[in-house]
Order: C-alpha cells, then sequence, then structure tokens
C-alpha cells in the first residue's frame, strides 16, 4: 500500500497537448491554471496544427500522475479548448531543436568540427572569421551534452527551443472533433458555427 | 401624432435587417434571450447603452444599485430564484473591477449571469486612458468564458454566446466588455441564438455502463447515504431525486447550497452536511458503505479532513463538471452527466428497499443532537435571544415557504441549520466563496426575481454594513423584502473561532455599531429593534405582514457559538457537540 502511494506521489515529466480554437488569450487561461497550482512549465510551444483553424500548444511539466490529471480536466473544461492529451516521454516522439554562437577561433582546435558533424549529427549554419552557428536537433540530454563538448571551444549564444511531440496513437484530432460534433444533439450543418 | 413619432424612430432598413447602434443592438439581443430586468449602474463609458435603455423601458427593467458588486450580488440572486440567467452592467475600469466580487461568487457557485462591461473607446485601449482596466484579464480566473467586443457587427454573435455557455452544463458567470465605440457605431442587425461552439460541448452522451455499475452497487450496499448538492437544483432534478431515495430507501444529506433540493421534513432526509451540519450526516459518512454524491463537489467545508473522509465507502460521483471528478477525493465509480438525466435512468435499474437499522443510527444521532444542540438553540427559556430561536421561529411562521437569503457566517449557518426548506430553490447564500455582504443586494434580486414570494434576509450586523448602501435600492425600488439583522455586535463566526482556537483572544472583532432602525427609518423603511423574547414572536408577525420593506433588528446573545462544528482539520467523525468557555 505504502509503495503504491510513493509511485502515485512521484513527479515525472508530462507533455501536455492542447489542440485550441485560434482565439487571442487562450495561453493565459491555460498557464493560469498551472500558475494556481505552483507548477512550472519545463517547455512551451505554440504552433498551427494539421486541422486548419486549430492552434496547438505542447507543454512539458514536471509533477505527479494525479495532478496531472486534475490541471488536464482544468484545462479541457477551457470553453476554447477543444482536446487535450497528456503523454509520458514514452508515449510520443519528440525533438527540440538549439542553436549554438560558438568562437571560429576556438573551433579550429583540434578535429571539433568533425566530431560534431559526424558524431553529434549537428549542422553548421554560418561561418564568419569571428563566431559560426551550429543547429543540433534531439532530446535535452543530446543537446546538453553538445553544449557541455562546446563550452570549452567558448559559446557566446545558446538558444533551445520548446518541445515538439507526436502521438504514437492511432486516432487522430479529426476523429476527435467528429465524435464531438456527433455528441452534440445539434448538428453543425443545421446551425451556423460559432467559432 | 402617434403615427408621427413612430415614423421618426422606425429604424432604417436594408435588405430586411435594420441599421441599428451597437447600444441598442445589445439591448435587442437581450430581448431576444428573454431578458426582462437588468442589475447595474452606469458611467462614462457605458453612457450609449444606458441613453438607449430609455426607449426600451417598458421592455427591459433596470434596477439601479447603489454599487457595482450590489447589482453583481442582486443578478445573482435572480438567477437562483428564476432559473433564468441574469444580466448586470457596470461601466469600464472601477465600475468593472468593482463587480469581481460579485463575479467570483458566482463562479464558485456556478450561477448563469452575463456580465456586460463597458470599455474605453477601441483606439485607448493599451494606454492606461482613464477608467481603462484590462477586464479579461483581472476577469479570466473567475469567470466560465469572457471575450471583448471592439466591432458592432460583433456584438450579437458575442452576446448570444455569452448566453448559451452561461446557462448550459455547469453554468457559470460570463463577461462580455464592449468598447464606448463599439456601442456607438451602426450595424446590420440580425440575431440568432447560439446552441452550438465547437470546443465547448455541454451535452454529454449518457454513461449508461457507468450508471448500470452504478445500480448494481446501490443495490448491494448495505450502509448506503446520498449526497446531493446545488447540481440536483440546477438541473431541476429534485422530484427524480425523491423518487431515487423512496425507492431505495437511502437517505439524502444536502449540502449548503444543495438545501431545499430535498423536503426537510421528509422521512429520509439526513440532514445538513459539513462543518456547522447536522450530526447525524457527518458521523455517519464515515460508517456508510457506499456513498452516492450527485451535484456536488466535495468541497472542504463538507469533507473535513480528507485523509480520514469516507473510508469504509466506495463513492459514486455523478457530477456534470469532469474537473470536479477525482479532484478532491479520489472516487470507485465516476458518471459525468448531468444529474436529472442520470436518475431518471438509474430509477428503474434500483431494487426496492429499506434499511431500517441503518436509518435507526440517524435518528439516534439526531436524538444526541436535539438533547445536546438544537432544544437549547431552539427552545431556550431563558437568557438571550439566540439565532436557531429567531430562524426556527420564521421557519414556522412561513411553513418553510420563504424565499431565505443569507449573509455569511452565524446568521448563515443558523439558517442552514435550522430553517425547514420545504421547496426548491428557496435558500439563496453565497457558498463557495463566503462573500460577507452578499446578503442585502441579494435580497433585492430574489425579491425581484420573485416577487411573489415573501423573501427574507437573514443578516448579521457585520455584513449587513459591508453593503449597508443598498438600502438606497430598497427605497428606490420600494423593494419589500423583510431584513433581519441578528445584532451580536461581533463578526459572530471570527469570533467563535477566536473563542475556540485562540484562547479566547478577540482580535479586531468587537464592533461599535450605528442605530440601525434610525438609519432605516432614514430610508424611509419601517423599523424595530427587539431584544426580548417575550416581543420576539408578535414583532416578527407584524414584519412578515407589512406590505413594503421592513427592517427588523434582532439583539442576540452576544458570545454564542454555532454548534456542532467540525474543527478545522478534523474528521466528519470528530464532531464537537459542546463546547465549554
Amino acid at each position: 500500500m505504502e509503495v503504491k502511494k510513493k509511485v502515485i506521489m512521484q513527479k515525472q515529466e508530462y507533455t501536455i497537448s492542447l489542440f485550441t480554437e485560434d482565439h487571442i488569450g487562450i495561453l493565459s487561461q491555460i498557464t493560469i491554471i498551472l500558475t494556481r497550482r505552483q507548477i512550472n512549465i519545463e517547455s512551451i510551444t505554440a504552433s498551427e496544427s494539421a486541422v486548419k483553424g486549430v492552434q496547438m500548444l505542447t507543454l512539458v511539466v514536471k509533477t505527479t500522475a494525479e495532478m496531472v490529471q486534475k490541471v488536464a480536466r482544468q484545462m479541457q473544461k477551457l470553453v476554447d479548448v477543444l482536446k487535450v492529451f497528456v503523454h509520458t516521454s514514452d508515449e510520443i516522439i519528440y525533438q527540440e531543436i538549439a542553436l549554438f554562437k560558438v568562437k571560429t577561433k576556438g573551433m579550429m582546435a583540434g578535429n571539433i568540427i568533425d566530431h560534431i558533424v559526424r558524431t553529434q549529427h549537428a549542422r553548421i549554419l554560418e561561418v564568419s572569421p569571428e563566431y559560426m552557428v551550429i543547429e543540433k536537433t534531439g532530446h535535452k540530454t543530446e543537446i546538453n551534452e553538445l553544449l557541455h563538448q562546446l563550452e570549452p571551444c567558448g559559446v557566446l549564444q545558446f538558444v533551445r527551443s520548446g518541445r515538439v511531440a507526436i502521438t504514437k496513437q492511432v486516432k487522430e484530432l479529426n476523429t476527435y472533433l467528429q465524435e464531438m460534433d456527433e455528441a452534440n444533439q445539434y448538428k453543425p450543418d443545421n446551425v451556423e458555427a460559432f467559432n | 401624432m402617434k403615427e408621427d413619432k413612430e415614423t421618426v424612430k422606425a429604424p432604417q432598413q436594408t435588405n430586411g435587417f435594420e441599421e441599428i447602434s451597437g447600444a441598442e443592438a445589445l439591448l435587442r439581443c437581450l430581448i431576444e434571450e428573454n431578458v426582462d430586468t437588468i442589475f447595474g449602474y452606469p458611467g462614462g463609458a457605458i453612457m450609449p447603452v444606458y441613453d438607449k435603455l430609455l426607449d426600451y423601458e417598458g421592455k427591459l427593467k433596470h434596477v439601479l444599485t447603489r454599487h457595482e458588486q450590489g447589482a453583481a450580488h442582486a443578478a445573482q440572486a435572480f438567477a437562483m430564484v428564476t432559473g433564468k440567467t441574469s444580466v448586470c452592467f457596470a461601466t469600464s475600469g472601477p465600475g468593472a473591477t468593482n463587480l469581481i466580487t460579485g463575479i467570483a461568487n458566482a463562479y464558485l457557485d456556478s450561477v448563469p449571469v452575463v456580465f456586460i462591461t463597458a470599455q474605453v473607446v477601441s483606439n485607448l485601449i493599451g494606454t492606461d486612458a482613464f477608467q481603462e482596466t484590462d477586464i479579461l484579464g483581472v476577469s479570466m480566473p473567475v469567470v466560465k468564458w469572457n471575450a471583448q467586443v471592439k466591432k458592432p457587427e460583433d456584438i450579437p454573435e458575442t452576446i448570444a454566446k455569452a448566453f448559451y455557455i452561461a446557462g448550459t452544463g455547469r453554468p457559470g458567470p460570463v463577461l462580455i466588455d464592449i468598447t464606448k465605440d463599439a456601442q456607438i457605431e451602426k450595424l446590420t442587425f440580425k440575431y440568432k441564438k447560439c446552441n452550438y461552439i465547437r470546443s465547448y460541448n455541454p451535452n454529454i452522451p449518457l454513461h449508461t455502463k457507468a450508471i448500470e455499475s452504478a445500480a448494481i452497487m446501490i443495490n448491494h450496499a448495505e450502509k448506503p447515504i446520498i449526497l446531493a448538492g446545488h447540481g440536483v437544483l440546477i438541473s431541476g432534478a429534485e422530484s427524480e431525486l425523491l423518487k431515487f431515495a423512496e425507492k431505495t430507501g437511502i437517505p439524502v444529506a444536502l449540502t449548503l447550497l444543495g438545501l431545499s433540493a430535498f423536503p426537510s421534513g421528509h422521512r429520509l432526509y439526513a440532514g445538513y452536511l459539513g462543518m456547522h451540519g447536522n450530526y447525524a450526516p457527518n458521523i455517519l459518512t464515515n460508517e456508510a458503505d457506499l456513498i452516492i454524491a450527485v451535484g456536488m463537489r466535495f468541497d472542504d467545508r463538507v469533507t473535513g479532513n480528507l485523509k480520514k473522509y469516507a473510508k469504509n465507502a466506495r463513492i459514486i460521483h455523478i457530477e456534470i463538471d469532469e474537473a470536479e471528478i477525482n479532484k478532491n477525493v479520489i472516487v470507485d465509480l465516476e458518471i459525468n452527466n448531468d444529474a436529472k438525466e442520470v436518475l431518471n435512468h438509474l430509477i428503474p435499474l434500483v431494487k426496492e428497499k429499506s434499511y431500517p437499522r441503518w436509518i435507526r443510527e440517524f435518528r439516534i444521532c439526531d436524538k444526541t443532537e436535539y438533547e445536546k444542540v438544537i432544544k437549547e438553540e431552539t427552545r431556550p427559556e431563558e437568557g438571550k435571544l439566540k439565532m436557531g430561536e429567531v430562524v426556527r421561529l420564521v421557519s414556522d411562521l412561513t411553513n418553510g415557504d420563504a424565499i431565505i437569503v443569507t449573509d455569511v457566517g452565524q446568521n448563515q449557518m443558523s439558517v442552514a441549520r435550522y430553517y425547514k426548506f420545504i421547496n426548491p430553490n428557496t435558500l439563496v447564500t453565497s457558498g463557495g466563496m463566503g462573500t460577507m455582504g452578499f446578503g442585502l443586494p441579494a435580497s433585492i434580486g430574489a425579491k425581484i426575481g420573485r416577487p411573489d414570494k415573501q423573501v427574507v434576509a437573514f443578516l448579521g450586523d457585520g455584513g449587513f454594513q459591508m453593503t449597508i448602501q443598498e438600502l438606497g435600492t430598497i427605497l428606490q425600488y420600494k423593494v419589500p423584502v423583510k431584513i433581519i439583522i441578528l445584532n451580536n455586535n461581533f463578526l459572530g463566526m471570527v469570533r467563535q473561532w477566536q473563542d475556540m482556537f485562540y484562547s479566547k483572544r478577540y482580535a479586531s472583532t468587537e464592533m461599535v455599531n450605528p442605530d440601525f432602525v434610525k438609519i432605516a427609518k432614514g430610508y424611509k423603511i419601517p423599523a424595530v429593534s427587539v431584544s426580548e423574547r417575550k416581543d420576539l414572536k408578535e414583532t416578527l408577525i407584524k414584519m412578515l405582514e407589512a406590505n413594503g420593506p421592513y427592517l427588523l433588528e434582532i439583539k442576540i446573545d452576544k458570545e454564542a457559538n454555532v454548534l456542532p462544528m467540525i474543527e478545522p482539520g478534523a474528521s466528519v467523525s470528530e464532531v464537537t457537540l459542546t463546547y465549554k468557555k
């Protein structure tokens, strides 16, 4: 019994994917829910989704299984939110992108460039006598590893994006949208859709 | 002459639709939504709307309160007693921010109110213009939905959405902020009620499998109890609840906002739940083997210490708001549907049963509570007047049929404990927020909503003075509410906590009060003060029989406590019945 409780209470990384209407203020409404529960946002990405007019937000939070369900239900309750999914990292395919601005002089020593391109699968985007810009796509740990390797060469700037994620499940948003329409006793064809 | 007037007034016609101002469009939208009463307060930015109101006086009655908070509470009470979505107006800036307490109160208690605030001219937004507030941002955490309208042609659609969202699913307040230029500019008016929003679906398909499982659990229970809340009243499921309880023989306990959802004299009525609730339903929650929670949200004032709550029971939660399920109490079976639909589907599936031994346990607890608390509180023979005896006397004199409005604190708990409600939606109180100052303006909204009913407000001397200016509204509109001030010259509930948990250190709870009778008379409201038991009944009868408004100050035992009490952090089975000073 004690063990079971411990598992539930343990914090873990969750990816919350939200599909929302493209309305002003949604992000505020969502962050309010997290702020109220004192949950920090590890990363956040907003973009258009595969369905026209539907926005997709990807949030990464560290919290307990119980709490992530509670906040997800609060988010689902928002009028302008279409669908909320919560996933652990093994249920999704995800990437982050990072850019590094590094001193060219530092990079010229040894065979660092070769190492970066071949073993880290990073790309060099720009080279000037003063600096080089390197791009790396991967998981946070991989990006951090590269940052660690570049640090001796002199990192002038470093920036990492929020997580972008795609779910492994087969059922797509369109199916959910259809189900939601059917669940509603009014058919959208008969009325002016208020989106 | 008459003809002339009509030609002058006839609006321009284009394509069969009329060209009217945004302000007029707003009022026409409200009429389309069957609104006949608006509570509000004017100001600079909302002047175009108020100007148009003069032309619609016959169709839309505007009630001018003395403060925007009063308008918000009155509108909430109006919605609670009529079951209709109500409307409240305020201007930009301070007008809008003054609404916030009222909006938050309506949000926590799931009451559908459409708040219309005015906003400065759209090109001034974001410039810190005079009386500009980001009211969308400020209200965001306490509304079901909000939106800003900057173009007149967006008014009809936004208002239609506002009414649809406020009144469906789990109801709640919606705020629409309309810029002054959108009120002035013209649009081609066309109104269509909203009945579909892609991202918002209040019509959840019935979870029939879960309901079937619930029936099996119910049919096998030995000590079941129903905990019913506000959701029963909102979905209009009172008769279904009664039928369900009578068929299954399961006792029904009510939350504060659920009071009046089940007749208090019924043999299966188990009492009022929570911190100052009845002894039996609180104690026996921890004895029950099955809890059927209907339209309630396991508020901390109901559950007490969660670690020691209902550990012997399996829990079925019937609740329309999915976010409430597994929020405070992890349940065994969730039915995320409307209470009425679920009960209707459930009734044929459950067996006719009775639980004489289980019910006897309730009656034994009731007897203990009567001997230790109720008897002395409702039938004292000597000493100062008690709140309980006043409430019980009003209950008897009105046959439990009046609409009762309360403020917050000891007055509220005494009403919840001692008024014997028999008809649905006859209690108007501030539950989730516990907003002092709610009572007086709410009584105005309740009386205007139900002029056919006797409306009695029970207020404390503290809460009364928080919105005392609304006596002016009563004067102006001759609202015949009966106001009872239970005056103990203390912030009674806070004083009670100081007495019980802070070594009787009365920090800032004693009040030096004005002469309430003289104040009422200043507002031309007949008023009397009573302090003797022998005069009480006669004065109450006089008050209830009065045609117009009436204020009765009743001087109460200064340091009386409301008991029983589940002390903060205690379990529902650890009820304090007696407290020795």
